[in-house]
């Protein structure tokens, strides 16, 4: 197995917010290049790379959805050389002021800056001591002069964090937006294990735009390449400081299997078997709805396909500093190659109702 | 007369970057000892830490003024309290820091700079009432990875490094690292007409406690603290004209007269005010009112001492990341020389 880790720190230190994904995109097309044989966008910018299977004729297409987008902010208002901010997807405001970012600015500069929360002799009277601040309080300061902040930044243009991605002891790594680049690196080690064995089915490696704000990716793509199943891989709670409820799970332990009405019981159920035969540790997940990923969209994309869904534990999830487990990453990679291989070319057929 | 270059901006850069916190000042004085072994005539490190030297003006007739001047070493930051296993540590904060800049932050931990992030309770996972308080620090943890290890009163401070943006510099210790680096140029090109004390203290960030006894050990004529203070002059959050604003970045050096510890001496703000204007240095004086520095507890050392405080102004103190301008520090650096020069006995002599 190939070191995945300067692949997934290239793509923690490059933006790619939600709908401006094309930064990230260029960096994962690159990579994906060699291991299949054709890569293409979609109409909303998704990335599609088409490994073919070995199977004669028209042959099945097995969907694996990572999605590539990243949460983030956007200027709303330049005051003062001040810029206001708004959230783009679910941005956890308590992790704002302080925080190092980036201001893609309208001129193409990007601007290094900081969020910064104004003190409490500045803000209305209600508590601002206390509580957690809301969005609309905080500025972004570039350092510049307020001239050169009104020449350069407009309305609309994009901040992103900027925090170098740390490493950790105990193969551990730490970054903004691991959430959910981390599946894009086990689905690049899914498909650098593919190199080395024979599949029968087609493999559509795609890294989604817009999981964040809209399942945007993953509704079109997966209605696009109309597959006959479909996993999403995504980060779920790992447990951690403040995080030890039954919706938590142990960080560099195993992937976890997620089941509920979002995932199709007999794919679950195989991929239990799998990593059971293969020894990859796994832990149940237990979604009693939506599962909030890519699964969710794709399930319910043209006449309805057929998902399961694939995760790693994730530490402090919407943080600049997330947290997971490199060995999770390649387990999770592990086992989406080996359950490709596993595919028959009549598998489809085999999918029961119990 | 003291340049101001890349050479200082590099030396600024590698303060900041190394990590004080009160009480644990090793690294700056380390760097600070090297800078200032050819220039001083004495140098000591004192018995809480204070690096204390003197340079004796050259000056052969005439009576030298004992100008005392100083700048802190120690930044705020945190101390590990307890080992809740797997790589996760409890911790409290040293100085004054709002625990709301402290969540998904980065940090550097112990004198083998272990890497660690600050988590706790993921959002997802708070209901609607939990996502709008505070989190306490007490709800907030340092995790160091898996099998990371930290030993129990290891400090951390925060992993942001320097860097120079525009006009601006960005560090998590420019208070007062900027201070430090001025001293240090200050005793480099030290006049004949004065004897600089430079003391370089510790622990100012929890109560001026290094000040008090470098200030019993010079025995000065006067002092000077050279500090970094909270500009405040964001605008108000419905667009409004800040009214209430300590100083100003770009407005150049803040000459103190009365802050929450201490009224400076009229004599030496006078003194500074008409150095400035002799000399077209840009300066401003802070707006009277709260805060301090070490010069509460050095006018008060001894028999008392005169002092005034001068401070480059900054944004966003005691958090991950504060802004200065460079050159307001340039103008605090040319200031100070300026008025070291013109110092003389009668200075002190008149009401």
């Amino acid at each position: 197995m190939t070191d995945i880790l300067p692949f997934l720190k290239s793509i923690i230190s490059i933006s790619g917010v939600s709908g401006y994904e094309a930064p990230v995109a260029a960096l994962i097309e690159e990579k994906w290049r060699p291991l299949v044989d054709e890569v293409r966008t979609s109409r909303v910018g998704s990335l599609h790379g088409l490994k073919r299977g070995s199977g004669k004729g028209k042959r099945p297409a097995i969907m694996i959805a990572t999605h590539m987008d990243a949460i983030g902010m956007m200027v709303s208002k330049v005051a003062d050389g001040f810029l206001h901010i708004t959230n783009v997807g679910g941005i956890d405001v308590r992790v704002l002021p302080g925080a190092p970012v980036t201001v893609h600015a309208n001129s193409g500069d990007e601007l290094p800056g900081v969020i910064v929360m104004p003190s409490a002799k500045l803000l209305p009277e209600s508590g601002s001591a206390s509580e957690v601040l809301e969005i609309g309080y905080l500025l972004v300061d570039t350092g510049l002069t307020p001239r050169e902040v009104e020449k350069k930044v407009r309305v609309g243009d994009l901040v992103s964090f900027a925090n170098e991605p740390m490493e950790l002891a105990g193969e551990i790594i730490s970054g903004h937006t691991l959430d959910n680049r981390a599946s894009v690196a086990a689905l690049t080690i899914c498909l650098e294990e593919l190199q080395g064995k024979s599949h029968v089915w087609d493999v559509w490696a795609v890294a989604t735009v817009q999981e964040e704000t809209s399942y945007l990716g993953a509704y079109t793509s997966a209605f696009d390449l109309r597959p006959q199943i479909a996993i999403a891989v995504d980060g779920t709670f790992a447990k951690g400081p403040g995080a030890n409820g039954w919706q938590t799970h142990p960080m560099g332990k195993g992937v976890g299997l997620c089941l509920g009405p979002n995932m199709h019981p007999f794919l679950h159920k195989k991929l239990t078997e799998l990593a059971d035969q293969l020894e990859i540790p796994w832990f149940l997940d237990v979604t009693t709805a939506a599962s909030g990923t890519d699964a969710y969209p794709m399930q319910v994309s043209a006449e309805g396909i057929p998902t399961a869904l694939v995760e790693y534990p994730l530490r402090y999830m919407h943080t600049p500093v997330e947290m997971v487990s490199v060995k999770d990453i390649q387990r999770a990679g592990r086992l989406l190659a080996e359950f490709i291989a596993s595919l028959e070319a009549d598998f489809v057929d085999t999918i029961i109702w119990e | 007369m003291p340049t101001f270059g890349n050479a200082q901006l590099k030396l600024l850069e590698k303060l900041c970057n190394v990590i004080a916190i009160s009480g644990d000042e090793g690294e700056v004085r380390k760097i600070v000892l090297e800078e200032i072994k050819p220039y001083a005539d004495e140098v000591k490190v004192d018995a809480l830490g204070n690096v204390l030297a003197t340079r004796s003006g050259r000056a052969r007739s005439g009576k030298r003024t004992r100008v005392m001047r100083y700048a802190h070493m120690d930044e705020v930051g945190f101390m590990f309290a307890e080992d809740e296993g797997e790589g996760i540590y409890r911790f409290e904060t040293v100085g004054g820091i709002d625990a709301r800049h402290l969540l998904g932050k980065q940090v550097y931990v112990g004198k083998d700079r272990t890497p660690g992030v600050i988590g706790g309770k993921p959002v997802h996972l708070m209901d609607a009432g939990e996502r709008v308080r505070k989190v306490p620090v007490d709800g907030l943890r340092i995790d160091l990875g898996l099998i990371g290890k930290a030993k129990i009163g290891d400090r951390a401070g925060f992993a942001t490094q320097f860097r120079r943006v525009g006009p601006s510099i960005m560090s998590k210790a420019i208070d007062d690292r900027i201070g430090v680096v001025t001293l240090i140029e200050l005793l480099k090109y030290a006049p004949a007409n004065v004897d600089v004390c430079a003391a370089f203290t510790v622990q100012e960030e929890i109560g001026l406690r290094g000040a008090k006894v470098a200030a019993q050990y010079f025995n000065p004529d006067m002092a000077i603290a050279i500090d970094s203070t909270p500009a405040n002059d964001l605008p108000l959050h419905d667009g409004g004209e800040n009214m209430t604003y300590n100083t100003k970045l770009g407005f150049g050096p803040a000459i103190y007269i009365a802050d929450g510890s201490t009224l400076h001496d009229p004599r030496l703000v006078r003194f500074l005010q008409a150095t400035a204007e002799a000399g077209a240095i840009p300066y401003q004086f802070r707006q009277p009112g709260g805060g301090g520095t070490d010069s509460g507890a050095i006018q008060k050392a001894l028999a008392g001492i005169p002092t005034v405080s001068v401070s480059v102004p900054h944004r966003y103190t005691h958090s991950p990341i504060s802004i200065s301008r460079v050159d307001d520090w340039k103008n605090t650096l040319t200031l100070l020389h300026a008025a070291l020069k013109k110092i003389t006995p009668a200075l002190l002599a008149t009401r």
